[in-house]
C-alpha cells in the first residue's frame, strides 16, 4: 500500500506540472441529464470528474430517489462528458478583434483622415488633377498622382509607399471591375 | 549546327522555360544569342486571360526532367530533387493547418459574435452565451439556457428581464447590432478587397478551368475574407460560411504556392494545388473529407487527375485534423449539427422522401431563376450602384422580420441543429412540445406548424435576395434550412397521421400505437439534402457530406432516393445549377465538361474570319518588318497571330502571342543595337539573304509555337468542341490542303454554343 501511494503520488505530481498547462480543471465536466420520473421533476448535473467517472452514480448528487429506484432513475438519465478549452476561445476572440480593430481603424484613416491631410498639404491643386475619377469620392483616387511623383529618391520609406500606392492601385481597379462596371462577381 | 538542328526537330514547343541546350551549344560569339535568354515576364498570362495549358505541362516536364538529369551529378543535387518530390505533399500539409485553423477561428468568432446580437457574458465577455453558462450550476431542466452570467441586453441596461419594455428593447438592439455588423463587412469588402464578396466557387470553378483573375486569391483578399465572414453571417443574414470557406482555402493554397517556384511559375501546376485546396475547405465546413474531395472532384475541379486525388485527402484530412484540435464546440465534433440517432426507417416512408425529393427540385429551380433574374437586375439597372444600401437595407428587413420568429431568431446553424434532433425525453426544444405521450395530456394545438411554416416562406424569400450581395455570402447552409423547415414539416405530418389513424393499412404493419415510428428529424435531414441537391446539382458529393455530417449510414437510401429526385425534377426546367448560372450570368469563358454537343455544323461554319470580315491578319516568316509588327498589334486586339510562309502560299509555319510579341519587340529595341523599325523580323533558324545596307534582323525563333493545334474545315464541331475541352485550348487553326483558312478562339466555340441553344451569344465577354 505504500507502494501504490508513492504511485498516485507520482502520477498527481506528474499532472500538476503538465495537466495545469493544458487545461483549466473548469474546462471539463460531465453533464448527466435526468427527465421527470415520478413526482421529481427533471433536472441537470454538473461536475468536473473525469471520463471514467463520468457516469449516473458518481455525478448525479444527492440522489433523489432511495434504494432500488437508483437503478430505474439512472437508465433515464443521459451523461455526457464534455472538454473545452477557455484558454483558447478567449486568446481567438481577442485576436479577431483586434484584427478587426486595426482593419478598423485603417480603413477610417484611409477614408477619412488621409483626404483631408492631403488636402491640407498639397493644397487643392493636386485633387483637380485626378484623372478619369472626375469627382470619384472613393478612396486611393489619387494613387496615379502620388506614384508619377516619388520616382526621386529610392530609399526604404519610398519603396514601402511606393508597395503601397501600387496596392492602392490594384485594389482601385478590382472595385471598378466589380462595383462599378459589375464585369466581375455580380 | 548539325547539334542545334536536331534538338529544333524534337523539342516540340521551343518555349520559354530556362535555358534549354539549344542555347548553351549556341556558343558562336552571334549577337543575336541573348535573345535566347528568357525574356522577363514573357510566359506569364494577362488578367482575365486564358493559360495555355499544354505550354504549363510542358514546362513541367521540362522542369522535371532537367532535375532528374541533374540529380544523378552530386549528392546535394539529388537531396534537391527529392524535396522538389516532397514539395507538393509539404504544400498540402501546410494547407490543411491553415485552412483548419482559420476554421475554427471563424467557428468561434461567429459563436460568440452571433450571441452577442442578444447579451453579454458578465463574467467573461469573450464567452458565448453557451460557453457562459458552462460552468453554472443554476441552469434548470425546463430553462436550460438560462443562467444568471449571461444577460440580454434589456435586463442588463434596465434591470427588467421579461416584459414588453424589455422585448421592444432587445429587439431594437437585436436590429442595431445586425445592422451594425453587416455595415462593417461591406465596408471592409469595399475599401480593401472588393473581390471577397459573393460565394467564390463560381469564380474558383473558372480559375480552375485556366482562367486568370489576379488578386481574387491574394493576402488582403483572405484577410479581409475571413474577417468579414465572420461579420456577415453573425449579422443574422441568410447565408452560410461554407462556400467562402472554399474560397479562403483556395486563398490559403495560392498563398503556399508562392513558397515553391514549382508551383509559383507553372499556372498548371498551381491549379493542382487549387484543387486540393478546395477540397479542404469543404471539409473543414462541414467536418466531411471525403465529401470534401468528392464536391472538389464533382463541382469545382476542371481537370482532377489520380495524383490530385491522394493529395487533395490529405490535405482535408489534415485540415479536419486541425480543427478538431482547436475544438471550436467543445464536444469533440466538428459540426454543429452532428446527430447520433439509429431509428429505422420504413418501406412505405420512402413515398415522402421522393415527395420532399420533388419539392427539393422545385425549389431550387425557383431559387435559380428568381437569384439569376435578381443579380441581372443589379448588374444592368441603378440596384448596382448602391451596394452599401443594399445590404443595410436587406440586413434590416431580415432582422426586422427574423426576431419575432423563435425559429428564425437563432443563427441558421442552430436551427438545423434542432431540426435534425430527434424529439426524446431529454429534449426541452419547442419543436417536441407537442409530444403524443400517452401518460401526458398535451394539447395537439401545441404542434409548431405555424411558426415554422411562416419561417420556411421567410427563409424562401430572403434568401433570394441575399445570395450574391456585396458580402462573403454561401448558401448551403440556408438552401439545408429550406430542406430542414420542410422535411420536418411533413415528418411531424407524417407522425400525426400515424399517431391518431394507427388503424389504417399503411400504418398497421409497422406502426402500433403509442410507439414511436417516424423520426421527424430524418425527414429534415432528407429534406435538407433534397434542397441542396436541387440547387447545387450535386449528386455522390452530396449523399457522402450528408452521411458524413449525420452519421447515420442507414440513411443512404433515403438520402439518395431524395437527391436523386430532385436532381431529375430540376433537370426537367434547366440543366445548369447555381454556379453555373452566375458563371453564364458574368459570362466567363467556362466551357463545361458536363454538356453535350450534338449540333451538326463543322469548323467551317465557326472560323473567323466570316465571308465579310477582313481577311486573318497574318505574320510572314521573314518579310514583316518590326514597324509592320508593331503597327498589328497597336490596330488589332488578337491574342495570337498565326505565321506563313508568305503571303502568297500561305502555308502555316506556327503560331506566336501577342504578348511574347510584344515583350520580345520592347526588349530587343531596348538592349539590342542596330534593331530598328525597318529590321525585318524572322522565325527561321537562318537569317533571310538581306542586303548589307538593310539593318540587322530580328530572329523571334524563340517565341514561335511550331505545333499549333490545327483541323480542317470539314471537321464536325462535335470534334472541335471536345478538342477544346479535353486538351483546354485557347485557340485552334484551321486549315484547307495545308493552307492557312482561318481561326478558331475558345469565345467563337462558347458564342456557338450559346447560339445553338438559343442563348444570347453577346454575353460571352471574355476571351
Amino acid at each position: 500500500s505504500n507502494l501504490t501511494d508513492v504511485n498516485i503520488g507520482v502520477k498527481t505530481l506528474k499532472c500538476h506540472l503538465w495537466c495545469d498547462f493544458t487545461r483549466n480543471s473548469e474546462d471539463i465536466r460531465c453533464k448527466c441529464i435526468c427527465p421527470p420520473y415520478r413526482d421529481i421533476e427533471g433536472q441537470i448535473y454538473n461536475q468536473n470528474v473525469s471520463l471514467k467517472d463520468c457516469n449516473c452514480l458518481h455525478v448525479v448528487e444527492p440522489m433523489p430517489v432511495d434504494g432500488k429506484d437508483v437503478e430505474a432513475y439512472c437508465l433515464r438519465c443521459e451523461c455526457k462528458y464534455e472538454e473545452r478549452s477557455s484558454d483558447t476561445i478567449k486568446v481567438t476572440i481577442i485576436i479577431y478583434l483586434s484584427i478587426l480593430g486595426l482593419l478598423l481603424l485603417y480603413m477610417v484613416y484611409l477614408t477619412l483622415l488621409e483626404p483631408m491631410l492631403k488636402r491640407r498639404l498639397f493644397g487643392h491643386s493636386q485633387l483637380i488633377q485626378s484623372d478619369d475619377d472626375v469627382g470619384d469620392q472613393q478612396p486611393f483616387a489619387n494613387a496615379h498622382n502620388v506614384l508619377s511623383r516619388s520616382h526621386s529618391r529610392p530609399n526604404m520609406l519610398n519603396k514601402v509607399e511606393h508597395a503601397q500606392q501600387r496596392w492602392r492601385r490594384q485594389v482601385q481597379e478590382q472595385r471598378k471591375s466589380v462595383f462599378d462596371r459589375h464585369v466581375v462577381l455580380s | 549546327m548539325t547539334f542545334t538542328a536536331q534538338f529544333d526537330d524534337v523539342l516540340t514547343w521551343s518555349g520559354v522555360s530556362a535555358a534549354t541546350p539549344t542555347e548553351e551549344m549556341n556558343g558562336a560569339g552571334n549577337l543575336m544569342d541573348f535573345l535566347d535568354e528568357p525574356f522577363p515576364d514573357v510566359g506569364t498570362y494577362e488578367d482575365f486571360h486564358t493559360i495555355d495549358w499544354l505550354r504549363e505541362k510542358s514546362r513541367d516536364t521540362d522542369r522535371h526532367r532537367k532535375i532528374t538529369s541533374k540529380s544523378k551529378e552530386s549528392i546535394w543535387e539529388l537531396i534537391k530533387s527529392l524535396l522538389d518530390a516532397w514539395s507538393g505533399w509539404v504544400v498540402m500539409l501546410l494547407i490543411g493547418l491553415l485552412s483548419g485553423t482559420l476554421a475554427g477561428v471563424i467557428d468561434l468568432a461567429v459563436d460568440w459574435m452571433t450571441d452577442l446580437k442578444e447579451g453579454v457574458c458578465l463574467s467573461a465577455f469573450w464567452y458565448s452565451h453557451e460557453q457562459c453558462c458552462w460552468t453554472s450550476n443554476e441552469t434548470t431542466f425546463d430553462d436550460r439556457d438560462k443562467c444568471p452570467q449571461w444577460q440580454k441586453w434589456a435586463e442588463l441596461m434596465t434591470g427588467h428581464a421579461e416584459g414588453a419594455g424589455a422585448y421592444v428593447l432587445n429587439y431594437f438592439l437585436y436590429i442595431l447590432w445586425a445592422l451594425l455588423f453587416s455595415f462593417l463587412a461591406v465596408s471592409l469588402v469595399r475599401v480593401f478587397a472588393p473581390y471577397a464578396c459573393g460565394s467564390g466557387i463560381p469564380e474558383i470553378k473558372t480559375i480552375l478551368s485556366g482562367f486568370i483573375i489576379r488578386g481574387y486569391l491574394g493576402k488582403w483578399t483572405l484577410l479581409i475574407k475571413t474577417v468579414t465572414l465572420v461579420l456577415a453571417v453573425s449579422s443574422g443574414l441568410s447565408l452560410g460560411k461554407e462556400g467562402p470557406l472554399v474560397h479562403v482555402a483556395c486563398c490559403c493554397g495560392n498563398l503556399f504556392c508562392s513558397l515553391f517556384s514549382k508551383y509559383s511559375k507553372n499556372e498548371g501546376k498551381r491549379r493542382e494545388v487549387l484543387s486540393a485546396a478546395a477540397a479542404a475547405g469543404v471539409s473543414v465546413a462541414f467536418g466531411a473529407p471525403i465529401g470534401g474531395v468528392l464536391f472538389s472532384l464533382e463541382e469545382v475541379s476542371y481537370y482532377f487527375p489520380l495524383k490530385t486525388l491522394w493529395r487533395s485527402f490529405f490535405a482535408a484530412l489534415v485540415a479536419a485534423f486541425t480543427l478538431r484540435s482547436i475544438n471550436p464546440f467543445g464536444n469533440s465534433r466538428l459540426v454543429l449539427f452532428y446527430v447520433e440517432y439509429h431509428t429505422p426507417w420504413y418501406m412505405a416512408e420512402l413515398v415522402p422522401f421522393i415527395l420532399l425529393g420533388v419539392f427539393g427540385g422545385l425549389w431550387g429551380t425557383l431559387f435559380i431563376r428568381a437569384n439569376i433574374a435578381w443579380c441581372r437586375r443589379r448588374k444592368t439597372t441603378q440596384l448596382g450602384k448602391y451596394p452599401v444600401l443594399e445590404v443595410i437595407a436587406v440586413t434590416g428587413i431580415t432582422a426586422v422580420l427574423a426576431y419575432p420568429n423563435p425559429y428564425t431568431r437563432r443563427s441558421t446553424s442552430e436551427l438545423i441543429s434542432e431540426l435534425f434532433n430527434d424529439c426524446g425525453a431529454l429534449e426541452s426544444s419547442q419543436l417536441c412540445d407537442y409530444i403524443n405521450n400517452s401518460n401526458m395530456s398535451r394539447p395537439v394545438d401545441d404542434i409548431p406548424d405555424r411558426p415554422l411554416a411562416l419561417a420556411l416562406i421567410f427563409k424562401i424569400v430572403i434568401t433570394i435576395f441575399t445570395f450574391g450581395m456585396k458580402i462573403p455570402s454561401g448558401l448551403f447552409i440556408p438552401s439545408m434550412a429550406v430542406g430542414a423547415i420542410a422535411g420536418r414539416i411533413v415528418g411531424i405530418a407524417v407522425e400525426q397521421m400515424a399517431y391518431h389513424h394507427h388503424d389504417w393499412i399503411i400504418f398497421k404493419n409497422w406502426c402500433r400505437p403509442g410507439a414511436d415510428c417516424v423520426t421527424p428529424g430524418l425527414y429534415a435531414m432528407v429534406g435538407a439534402a433534397a434542397c441542396l441537391g436541387g440547387v447545387t446539382r450535386m449528386t455522390v458529393s452530396l449523399v457522402v457530406i450528408m452521411f458524413e455530417l449525420t452519421g447515420g449510414l442507414e440513411y443512404i437510401v433515403p438520402l439518395m432516393a431524395a437527391a436523386v429526385t430532385s436532381k431529375w425534377v430540376a433537370d426537367a426546367f434547366g440543366k445548369e445549377g447555381i454556379y453555373e448560372s452566375h458563371i453564364q450570368l458574368n459570362g466567363y469563358p467556362y466551357l463545361d465538361v458536363r454538356d453535350e454537343f450534338t449540333h451538326r455544323t463543322l469548323a467551317t461554319d465557326v472560323m473567323r474570319p466570316r465571308r465579310n470580315d477582313p481577311p486573318l491578319a497574318v505574320l510572314t516568316q521573314d518579310s514583316t518588318t518590326v514597324e509592320d509588327v508593331e503597327t498589328l498589334i497597336k490596330d488589332t486586339d488578337y491574342n495570337g497571330f498565326p505565321v506563313v510562309v508568305s503571303r502568297e502560299s500561305e502555308r502555316l509555319i506556327g503560331f506566336v502571342q501577342r504578348r511574347d510579341l510584344t515583350l520580345a519587340i520592347k526588349n530587343a529595341r531596348q538592349k539590342q543595337d542596330g534593331v530598328v523599325s525597318s529590321s525585318v523580323v524572322y522565325f527561321t533558324e537562318d537569317a533571310p539573304q538581306l542586303l548589307a545596307s538593310n539593318p540587322q534582323p530580328l530572329k523571334l525563333r524563340r517565341i514561335l509555337n511550331l505545333s499549333p493545334f490545327t483541323v480542317t474545315d470539314h471537321t464536325p464541331m462535335e470534334t472541335v468542341v471536345d478538342i477544346f475541352r479535353k486538351l483546354g485550348l485557347r485557340q485552334c487553326l484551321v486549315t484547307r490542303s495545308g493552307r492557312l483558312l482561318g481561326i478558331i478562339t475558345k469565345k467563337d466555340v462558347l458564342r456557338h454554343m450559346a447560339q445553338m441553344m438559343n442563348q444570347d451569344p453577346e454575353s460571352i465577354m471574355f476571351n
